[in-house]
């Protein structure tokens, strides 16, 4: 028999060594995704990668349309979302203390957060591409501004509530009008939180798929007409990936190893801009 | 007369403050309108599938676009199978994650790990799915399935949910990597409502001799329960409605079958394979109700999860 001190103990050191193993479990896959990516995409990230069009099946060629369709509808969706996710998160963090509008938004809005993007897409495609009639770059760049919005009132709402209040009532006590204080004292004070927010909306939208495929489409040549059909990257490695041809899955690979790397650093990027603002305060 | 300038001044103050007010406010109110609109048009869409079909569409194992013959079972059951599958990988994982992070981790190692972690959330889910498909099926279709046919597939009861062919893609693959995927999101939140816990309680635990472990499952776990629940729901909303690492891998086959090795179908992968390719107006409007089902379950799901959060904070507030 064991005795009491011995089970609690033994059973310490197990569960111990169980949550060792699931923090292990968690890295072993970043790992291996990452490997994986470096692996198959590095061969494939040539020049050429960055200069040519995306090629019919079996002979040479690059990626650049699809670089330069998704970085115009990310640049776009980004600015046509940010400023709106702003102005509403200064809403709910400024003027939402009483009333309901402010408690409901931040509902709907965690809600909005977290949606499946899919059904971003069909919403966009119904209402515009249908009305139009045709896939392009601008669906896809409202599609992406949408999921921009809920990510930068999220991030707006809890910088502007980190501000002390302090600070609005020595402003106030300046005589400030409110939308003096609001611009430029607490919009100011919590300027690098509100931009790490929209850094992660950047890197959120660059990696989307899903909604690009009812509303971007795809487009094999060169187009920078955003009422047209729009290359881009996450759609390109979609389809690419896919397809039975293997330097079309090279090409994904290489389209792969660019949007993680570029999505692995913004994270990075917001995060050590947050701490340093944060250290700052 | 500089009386009158004054008055002028401010009353131009008053009229900027609330012109800003106001755009301020309808910007919260176009979040508002936005989720209307997404209803409406998702609603609106689907009707004439809502017409043909009526309820019957969510209990028809039909899918038939030569005969416009649709029916949203066999989606529903692969979302729901492949989210509750990931979930019960996940928790676990999630919760060792966030005892390690909370509680044994090096105060050095702690961020790190942690932002390591979450850069598992950043990943793109195309990039799962293509590590999914090109990496990951093939190791398992040679080396785990097998291994699964011989010996969990001889079991009795659970038997037939493991035996099939090892194809390496399928229901049980797509799970898998869905479970990767919500890992990130579950053990954040699980971290966060851990700090939430008072050291002095802990502390307390400790002085009466607890172990660690007895510390997290009597004092920790107890207390958070809500919030745990809460950030499992948030993970459940995010399996139920990721698309492109399940397409890659879940194989696309409208079919009913009881082993998890067996290709299947998820609403997402669903709307993302054959959407763009739908002809006919029934065949566009009954891929557009699947949309509208899986954003009314994840509704409902991340309702849930919002509101234990909430709970959870407003006892954090009376505690302090």
């Amino acid at each position: 028999m064991i005795d009491l001190y011995t089970r609690r103990r033994l059973i310490n050191s197990a569960g111990l060594t169980v949550s060792v193993l699931a923090m292990g479990f968690g890295l072993f896959w970043l790992c291996w995704i990452l490997w994986t990516l470096l692996d198959h995409g590095l061969p494939a990230l040539t020049g050429s990668v960055f200069t040519q069009m995306t090629p019919p099946p079996g002979s040479k060629g690059g990626l650049f349309n699809a670089i330069f369709g998704s970085l115009m509808m990310t640049v776009i969706g980004t600015l046509v979302g940010t400023p709106i996710g702003i102005l509403a998160g200064t809403y709910l963090a400024e003027f939402g203390n009483r009333g309901w509008l402010a408690p409901v938004t931040r509902f709907i809005n965690d809600i909005l957060l977290s949606a499946p993007s899919i059904v971003i897409g069909l919403f966009v495609y119904e209402v515009y591409v249908v009305n139009v009639k045709h896939f392009s770059g601008w669906a896809g760049t409202i599609a992406l501004a949408i999921i921009v919005i809920p990510i930068v009132i999220r991030t707006t709402e809890n910088m502007l509530r980190l501000v002390p209040s302090t600070l609005r009532e020595a402003a106030a006590a300046l005589g400030a009008p409110q939308w003096k204080i609001i611009n430029f004292v607490t919009l100011r004070a919590a300027r690098a939180g509100i931009i790490t927010g929209v850094m992660l909306a950047i890197a959120r939208i660059s990696g989307e798929t899903a909604p690009l495929l009812f509303t971007a489409l795809n487009n094999q040549f060169w187009s920078d007409d955003m009422d047209q059909p729009m290359a881009n990257l996450p759609v390109v490695i979609f389809q690419f990936a896919m397809s039975p041809y293997e330097d079309w899955q090279n090409l994904a690979w290489a389209g792969a190893l660019l949007i993680t790397f570029s999505v692995l650093t913004l994270n990075i990027l917001a995060r050590v801009l947050f701490r340093q603002s944060a250290a700052a305060h | 007369m500089p009386m009158f300038l004054h008055d002028a001044r401010l009353k131009r103050q008053s009229i900027l403050d609330s012109l800003f007010r106001n755009l301020t406010r309808l910007a919260a109110f176009g979040v508002l309108a936005l989720l209307a609109a997404i209803l409406a048009s998702l609603l609106m869409g689907s009707m004439p599938a809502i017409h043909a079909f009526g309820f019957g569409f969510l209990t028809s194992p039909d899918w038939d676009p030569v005969n416009d013959k649709f029916g949203a079972l066999i989606p529903i059951v692969g979302t729901l199978i492949t989210s509750v599958i990931a979930l019960v990988i996940a928790i676990p994982v999630s919760f060792g994650i966030a005892l390690f992070l909370t509680e044994l981790s090096p105060r050095v190692l702690r961020r790190p790990l942690g932002v390591a972690i979450e850069l598992l959330a950043g990943i793109p889910s195309i990039i799962y799915g293509m590590w999914g498909l090109f990496v990951f099926a093939p190791l398992f279709a040679d080396h785990v399935e097998p291994w699964l046919n011989q010996h969990v597939g001889t079991l009795p009861y659970i038997g037939p949910f493991f035996s099939g062919p090892p194809m390496g893609i399928g229901i049980l693959t797509a799970s898998i990597i869905l479970a990767i995927m919500v890992i990130p999101f579950i053990a954040s939140v699980m971290r966060d409502v851990f700090d939430v816990v008072p050291t002095l309680l802990k502390e307390s635990a400790y002085g009466l001799g607890s172990t660690t472990w007895e510390v997290m499952l009597s004092i920790v776990l107890p207390y958070t329960k809500v919030g745990v629940a809460g950030g499992i729901m948030l993970g459940l909303g995010r399996a139920l409605g990721e698309t492109m690492a399940v397409t890659f891998v879940i194989g696309n086959a409208h079919e009913l079958t009881k082993s998890l090795l067996n290709p299947g179908n998820s609403i997402s992968s669903a709307l993302a394979n054959e959407f763009t390719e739908a002809f006919g107006e029934l065949y566009t409007a009954s891929l557009i109700e699947l949309g509208l089902i899986l954003f009314f379950i994840t509704f409902v799901v991340l309702s849930l999860a919002r509101y234990m959060l909430y709970k959870l904070g407003q006892r954090e507030g009376k505690a302090s």
